[in-house]
């Protein structure tokens, strides 16, 4: 039994979320293989192979995987996966792009987001919001399955010595092309892998008074990050948000600030180890799952929140 | 040009669902059910290319049991021109569906089709990108922007890192990210009107498409449950509490 583990990267780097998608793997059991799939990406093929547990790292390069367009990708996931019992991704804005295409085109169901693996073929995901955790058993041969990062402890990203075999197939399906992007540039860790978040809602009131938190996340070492009602409302850009259909995270300490805590955004932030909620509505649901909490006004209490740190 | 757009109906986003006692679902009796919120998203994005003139027709598709009329009915008060049921009673999978979909897709022949990124209920998120698999379509999926022009399609997508702007050929399958647009509200008169609009209902047999079941749910539990906390009256308490009983910061 062997899985194929798709790398999550930017041609660069191995994202670190890879890395708890080979710790699902691992669960699963069987031999690991790594797919690198970019352009000029042997840095990150070498990254791959250095992490614990992987036996081969297949690297396609190839300017047509450059961006990881879904319609060019796919087909050579497909294609390889034919191979593998289980074929695994992160379930990233990435993952989630292009691995039903591949589910599709090899003619199988995708088990997505697990946080769990109960055996080879059944796995733990949540659903409603994360208001109930559903076991799932496939039954199709072949198992697609994309992968909730904070469900797993990452593998050691050193350790290995995969070897790394080169992949000549290129699929260019002519449909898509790679216009730009707009990336947030941050100085602070990415939300998802950080261990420490704090998160500003609607009683943040603007964009500007997120300076606040940021303040504090200096002090911390801490990503920042919001609700959904804050990013509505144009304070914060999309990739802040924490929630069901935006991140989910599960860090070491998460700070809610300003957020009432509707049960779509718990559902991205009530497997974090420690929850703190500030804000000044006592009722707030918030409050139902946070460890402490402080009810206050939070121009005042953040502020002295980062003096006392 | 012609705009399909799939819908599924799902409990209502207010509701708070339980877990049934026997483990064996989610306790939908007597649940509100509503379109699915980023359906819903899809279905105001098909009817302003409408408006724009980009779309001659909206057609509003759904595939369940028969109660997913009203939710299509729904979809017609909101401005889609028709709508297609293919019913059953049967377990709908997204691989099932986005087969059902394809062969939809061949009958109606439309330049776009726009799905919600995922239902709020299974949170697949699955059956957009397995549809345009099976149509060999470009893909705009989480989309926040979308714009059609020379036969192509500018998608902006909203990624983890920030946002992504592609460039697809049509016909093209486009997934609805919360930010697309806000979805209006049907007006009494709209309701009154879409009673009279075209609705079709077929069978997945009269698709010729394979629906049978690739996994089975073996049990719904609830999520662990947090254990509530304590307040404290002060910053100095928290940052206290902070370093020296949960030992989270230094």
């Amino acid at each position: 039994m062997t899985a194929l583990v798709v790398a999550e990267h930017d041609n660069r780097e191995l994202k670190p979320v890879t890395l708890n998608v080979l710790a699902a793997a691992q669960a699963i059991g069987g031999d690991i293989h790594v797919l690198v799939a970019g352009a000029d990406c042997a840095a990150v093929a070498e990254q791959a192979a250095a992490a614990a547990g992987v036996a081969k790292v297949l690297c396609a390069d190839a300017p047509a995987y450059e961006h990881q367009l879904a319609e060019n990708l796919a087909p050579l996931v497909a294609e390889l996966g034919a191979g593998y019992e289980h074929v695994l991704a992160a379930h990233s804005t990435t993952g989630k792009n292009f691995l039903p295409r591949v589910a599709a085109l090899l003619d199988v169901a995708m088990v997505s987001d697990i946080i769990g693996v109960d055996a080879p073929d059944t796995f733990r995901r949540p659903i409603y919001a994360g208001n109930g955790i559903a076991t799932v058993k496939s039954h199709d041969a072949k198992k697609v399955v994309s992968v909730r990062g904070t469900g797993f402890d990452p593998a050691p990203g050193q350790g290995g010595t995969a070897t790394i075999e080169a992949v000549a197939s290129v699929h260019d399906a002519g449909l898509s092309s790679f216009v730009g992007e707009a990336m947030a540039k941050s100085e602070r860790p990415e939300l998802t892998a950080a261990r420490i978040v704090i998160s500003g809602g609607r009683g943040m009131q603007n964009g500007d008074n997120f300076a606040l938190l940021n303040a504090v996340a200096d002090k911390l070492g801490a990503a920042v990050g919001a609700s959904r009602a804050a990013v509505d409302a144009g304070f914060v850009p999309n990739d802040m948000q924490v929630g069901q259909t935006g991140k989910i995270v599960a860090p070491e300490l998460y700070i809610a600030v300003g957020i009432s805590g509707a049960i779509q955004h718990l559902a991205g932030m009530k497997d974090s180890k420690v929850i703190v909620a500030i804000n000044k509505d006592e009722d707030a649901p918030i409050f139902q799952v946070a460890d402490y909490g402080l009810v206050a006004d939070l121009f005042n209490a953040v502020p002295e929140l980062e003096t006392a740190l | 040009m012609k705009v399909l757009v799939p819908i599924k109906r799902v409990v209502d986003a207010n509701v708070k669902v339980r877990v049934k006692a026997d483990g064996t679902g989610i306790d939908l009796a007597n649940v509100k059910m509503a379109v699915n919120p980023f359906c819903e998203i899809a279905i105001e994005e098909a009817v302003r290319l409408k408006e724009a003139g980009v779309a001659e027709e909206v057609v509003a598709i759904s595939i369940g049991a028969q109660a997913c009329q009203e939710q299509l009915r729904t979809c017609l008060a909101l401005g889609a021109d028709r709508a297609i049921l293919v019913q059953t009673d049967a377990e709908m999978q997204p691989l099932a569906i986005a087969k059902a979909l394809k062969a939809i897709y061949d009958r109606e022949q439309p330049g776009v089709v726009i799905f919600g990124k995922q239902s709020i209920d299974g949170d697949n998120g699955q059956t957009g990108q397995m549809f345009a698999a099976f149509t060999g379509l470009a893909q705009g999926t989480f989309a926040s922007e979308l714009t059609i022009a020379d036969g192509k399609a500018q998608v902006v997508r909203e990624v983890d890192g920030g946002l992504q702007t592609v460039a697809l050929t049509l016909p093209v399958v486009v997934t609805t990210d919360l930010r697309l647009n806000e979805p209006r509200y049907a007006s009494l008169p709209n309701i009154m009107k879409a009673r009279k609009k075209p609705f079709e209902i077929v069978s997945p047999e009269d698709l010729g498409v394979d629906v049978a079941p690739r996994f089975t749910v073996e049990s719904v539990t609830p999520p662990p449950q947090r254990a509530a906390g304590v307040k404290v009256e002060s910053v100095a308490e928290l940052v206290d509490k902070l370093k020296n009983e949960a030992k989270v910061i230094e």
